[in-house]
């Protein structure tokens, strides 16, 4: 029997999902191999029977508790997809900011209409078995995880730094463009994808374990970044993690 | 008399969260509700605060199908407000993507959203056995419009090399060719495209109602022009908030919004009938085999105009690549002096009209920013629809009333995480 997956979101932008939607070529050879039971953004029919759900979007309301929690219990196997899920993202970047003051600047004097709190990644209300990590996914990191765990296999992800990928893919160093840059702390795995094109790296991977952030901090520093804007970099999709406090 | 009890818990094939409530009893629409239940999220409070490089990357996360609509429309606001005039070149490498981002919208959402409705199957996966050439051709539509996308951003959900005043990276000529030759050999999908969404049957169903988009002296408008209306006549941009009229609801996380009447539309449908003359011959002539009439007033159409829309993409990059090629591309300084100020952006994004507006300091950090996602604009169209809808259907099985609100909400293309998020039909 080929087995069952399922699709959710909480908060997010759909386009983790929407990468799985453009794998087009393997596609099909996806839909041979699983059986997919509910993916609201794709199909009308579901079913609450499966055994691998891929969440994606970040936890920010009282509500989505419970519904991560069922989630969690069905599940056999569950992965978290894309940065809101596996890291909090954009997101978090309102922890910052007093609820009330959020909620108040959006939705004016019916700020009361709308619940939220802290936005955080999945992991900080349920386990989660594996982390597809990017803002967005990388399509060929998806096929990668989905391929290991049906064959039982435990999914490796990199725990080198983006900074590794970029050297061997013979960028110039986005530094010496005049940028700054999170490669050297960030988790690898989506082959340098914004410094190839000249574009600095936000850290949407998450950090590598372990990371040097002394290191990173003091280089940021000696590209002329104050301590206060070298964590502001680190708040656009770091912001649930310690260094952006 | 009858009673009729709906309840559409997450309406399915759309991008984001809703719901449909209906509630009849002995034959009197008692609730006939569009519930919009996405989580809110909050951009236009968090990127206050932020440097005006950092602001498109971030709001390009509102929404992953629009994401380059988002960075293209974030970009105008913050190149208006820091008083930044873009090259000719850039201007032509942004309306390429444009059209790149509508193409493989609109594939998606008329292939993969809307016609599993008309096949009368659940999703797009059991055509992949019943339907093999179908399923094939979509997939290989998508891939051209994304691969369109990434030649030119780099990445088709959340662009990379957009950026203020340019381009982080200029797309590699050799690549730009290779896709304009399949652009041009596109044509067997297209009309292939047109004879399926022929032999569809489009519910009969009208209501007029107010219809806004970008208008152009040059083009069947989508990167820059005036507001539109069918009612009001024309208004520069920078009069968006007195057209949009936002407003909030209790049963909805996203805002509404009207402007002359009790709503309006925006989207394919309404560039269509404000702008229809400027289509390409064979978009022109796809709207004529589809039997859309300029103007339509029927809402389920949209998904036509997004076909039509569709063809006139594939001929308008086939038409702006030929002029980028012959002007030749070069490396542009991207350097801009930073000054206060605010502006405002206007891009018809594929699901319509979509409005930022920041205002920066003179450092260049954020410090007021306000959207106006298309999905929002239409929220009130589609309530009103739905209520007209259901009035005439009273004496149909619910299940048919059931289907017919679902595919009415679904021909708009809600966004629901841009608008916040949406859709469920609940039949209480």
């Amino acid at each position: 029997m080929k087995p069952k997956i399922a699709f959710f979101d909480f908060a997010c932008c759909e386009g983790c999902q929407l990468q799985v939607v453009n794998l087009e070529a393997e596609m099909l050879d996806l839909i041979g191999a699983v059986d997919i039971v509910q993916f609201r953004e794709a199909m009308t029919e579901k079913s609450d029977d499966y055994a691998i759900a891929f969440v994606e979007g970040s936890i920010t309301r009282e509500k989505d508790i419970p519904r991560l929690k069922k989630i969690r219990e069905q599940a056999a196997i569950l992965v978290a997809l894309g940065a809101c899920a596996t890291i909090g993202g954009v997101n978090c970047l309102k922890n910052f900011q007093p609820s009330e003051e959020v909620r108040k600047y959006v939705y004016g004097e019916r700020a009361d209409w709308y619940e939220a709190f802290a936005a955080r990644p999945i992991d900080a209300v349920v386990p989660v078995d594996y982390y597809i990590h990017g803002c967005p996914i990388h399509k060929a990191e998806f096929l990668k995880v989905i391929k290991a765990l049906l064959m039982g296999m435990k999914p490796e992800i990199p725990t080198y730094p983006v900074c590794a990928e970029c050297k061997r893919a013979g960028n110039v160093c986005v530094f010496d463009l005049g940028m700054t840059c999170l490669g050297p702390v960030t988790r690898a795995g989506c082959g340098a994808w914004c410094p190839t094109y000249r574009d600095n790296c936000a850290g949407c991977r998450g950090l590598i374990p372990e990371p040097n952030i002394n290191a990173e901090k003091e280089v940021l520093k000696k590209y002329g970044l104050t301590v206060e804007q070298a964590i502001g970099q680190f708040r656009i999709f770091l912001g649930y993690s310690e260094i952006a406090k | 008399m009858k009673n009729i009890s709906v309840y559409v818990d997450h309406v399915t094939r759309v991008e984001g969260h809703g719901n449909i409530v209906i509630n009849v009893k002995e034959g009197k629409i008692e609730e006939c509700q569009w519930e919009v239940v996405e989580a809110p999220r909050f951009f236009e409070a968090f990127v206050r605060g932020r440097k005006y490089a950092e602001v498109a990357h971030i709001v390009s996360r509102i929404c992953g199908i629009c994401s380059i609509g988002h960075t293209l429309c974030s970009l105008q606001a913050t190149e208006a407000a820091l008083g930044v005039k873009i090259s000719e070149q850039t201007r032509l490498l942004r309306r390429i993507l444009i059209q790149g981002e509508n193409l493989q919208s609109h594939v998606l959402h008329a292939y993969f959203l809307a016609a599993p409705d008309f096949f009368g199957v659940p999703s797009v996966f059991p055509l992949v056995k019943t339907h093999p050439e179908v399923v094939l051709r979509a997939l290989r539509m998508k891939r051209l419009a994304n691969d369109l996308c990434d030649v030119f951003g780099g990445r088709t959900v959340h662009p990379i090399t957009p950026t203020v005043n340019g381009f982080t990276k200029l797309p590699d000529v050799a690549e730009i060719k290779e896709i304009r030759k399949r652009l041009g050999e596109a044509t067997p999908d297209l009309e292939a495209t047109l004879e399926l969404f022929q032999t569809l049957r489009i519910p009969d169903f009208k209501r007029q109602t107010e219809y806004i988009s970008l208008k152009s002296k040059e083009e069947y408008a989508f990167y820059d022009g005036v507001i539109a209306s069918t009612d009001a006549g024309t208004t520069p941009v920078e009069n968006y908030r007195s057209w949009t009229n936002e407003y909030l609801v209790p049963h909805s996380t996203a805002k509404y919004t009207k402007h002359v009447r009790d709503s309006y539309m925006v989207g394919p449908l309404a560039r269509f009938n404000n702008n229809h003359d400027q289509l390409s011959p064979r978009a022109k002539k796809a709207a004529e085999e589809l039997g859309l009439p300029a103007p339509c007033y029927n809402p389920f159409m949209n998904t036509a105009a997004q076909v039509v829309e569709a063809v006139h993409a594939v001929d308008e990059s086939i038409r702006l690549i030929d002029e980028l090629l012959d002007k030749g591309l070069k490396e542009e300084d991207r350097r801009i002096l930073l000054k206060a100020g605010r502006g405002v952006g206007a891009v018809d994004v594929p699901r319509g009209i979509l409005f930022h507006d920041y205002t920066y300091d003179k450092n260049g950090i954020c410090k007021e920013a306000n959207c106006i996602i298309p999905t929002n604009q239409n929220h009130a169209n589609i309530q009103k629809d739905m209520e007209a809808l259901l009035s005439q259907m009273l004496d149909r099985p619910q299940d048919e009333i059931r289907l017919s609100l679902e595919m009415l909400v679904r021909a708009y293309d809600p966004c629901i995480s841009c608008s916040t998020h949406l859709l469920k039909v609940r039949f209480v």
